[in-house]
């Protein structure tokens, strides 16, 4: 089943790329999303339903602006960090725990921390993630975690849970 | 009207490179550099590949720079990940102003930070 979804996806995406029609691109396209299939397919999330459903969906994309606001202002606050002459920075690691549970909700919420304001994700164990700090409010666990965290676990949430 | 947007945003996106670049020379050791260079980097040529949609249009190059910010924006942080992890494990010290190393107390048997020269 997930291959199939999967073979799906991978084609939609080469008619994307491609815009044409022509015999030889499909049946270019056909055998590189097989192969690609083949090999990958497996990695791929064992309940392909998920795509389908519309709240998720209608999440996603409230979450996409949300985002982008979000990495604006990182670039800013960086950007102010690096021109400043006194080079205000007091970095850091500091350890957070997240209430999400699946695997590609934690991905997506460290690929959110590491492109948002002073945030960079090091690594991942279990329910707790390490994350490098350019300027550390709070070096406790909770409280790191309502900072960094809080505002994106509501999304993904329910977008991937 | 389209296309002086997309050269705007296209500037713009130039400017958070240069950004990027400076905060890449200013900040003192690997892991802010990374802060830096991964998150003006990414923004600065997401807005390049924007622009160049709203310039060309539906056209294919217009499509394909639109594919290559999404498929940016998604392995960016994976790279800078990478990167910064590995050095954790490599034992790269953290600059000495860093005020707490929970990753190195945790995992590698100490805090990795550099000590005031003598």
């Amino acid at each position: 089943m997930r291959y199939v979804v999967y073979f799906i996806i991978a084609f939609c995406f080469w008619l994307i790329l491609t815009l044409s029609l022509n015999l030889d691109h499909l049946i270019a396209g056909i055998v590189v999303v097989l192969i690609g299939t083949i090999v990958f397919g497996g990695y791929f999330t064992n309940k392909p339903v998920k795509f389908l459903q519309i709240h998720r969906i209608i999440w996603f994309i409230i979450y996409i602006p949300i985002f982008l606001w979000y990495m604006v202002k990182a670039n800013i606050d960086v950007a102010y960090r690096a021109l400043h002459p006194e080079r205000p920075i007091k970095p850091g690691i500091v350890k957070i725990k997240t209430i999400l549970k699946t695997d590609i909700a934690k991905v997506f919420l460290a690929n959110s921390i590491t492109l948002t304001p002073g945030t960079m994700t090091c690594d991942v164990d279990g329910d707790y993630l390490y994350i490098h700090w350019i300027w550390v409010q709070s070096p406790e666990v909770e409280q790191a975690s309502k900072i960094i965290a809080t505002h994106f676990e509501r999304f993904l949430r329910r977008i991937f849970e | 009207m389209i296309s002086t947007i997309g050269w705007i945003i296209i500037w713009v996106g130039v400017l958070f490179d240069l950004l990027g670049a400076i905060g890449l020379i200013r900040f003192p050791d690997v892991y802010n550099r990374l802060q830096a260079s991964t998150k003006c980097v990414t923004l600065g040529t997401l807005g390049i590949m924007i622009g160049i949609f709203l310039i060309k249009g539906f056209t294919p190059m217009g499509i394909k720079a639109l594919i290559c910010g999404a498929v940016l924006l998604l392995t960016s942080p994976v790279a800078a990940h990478a990167l910064m992890k590995g050095s954790l494990h490599f034992g790269t010290k953290m600059w000495k102003g860093t005020i707490m190393d929970q990753y190195g107390k945790d995992k590698l048997g100490g805090e990795q930070i550099e000590q005031e020269a003598k």
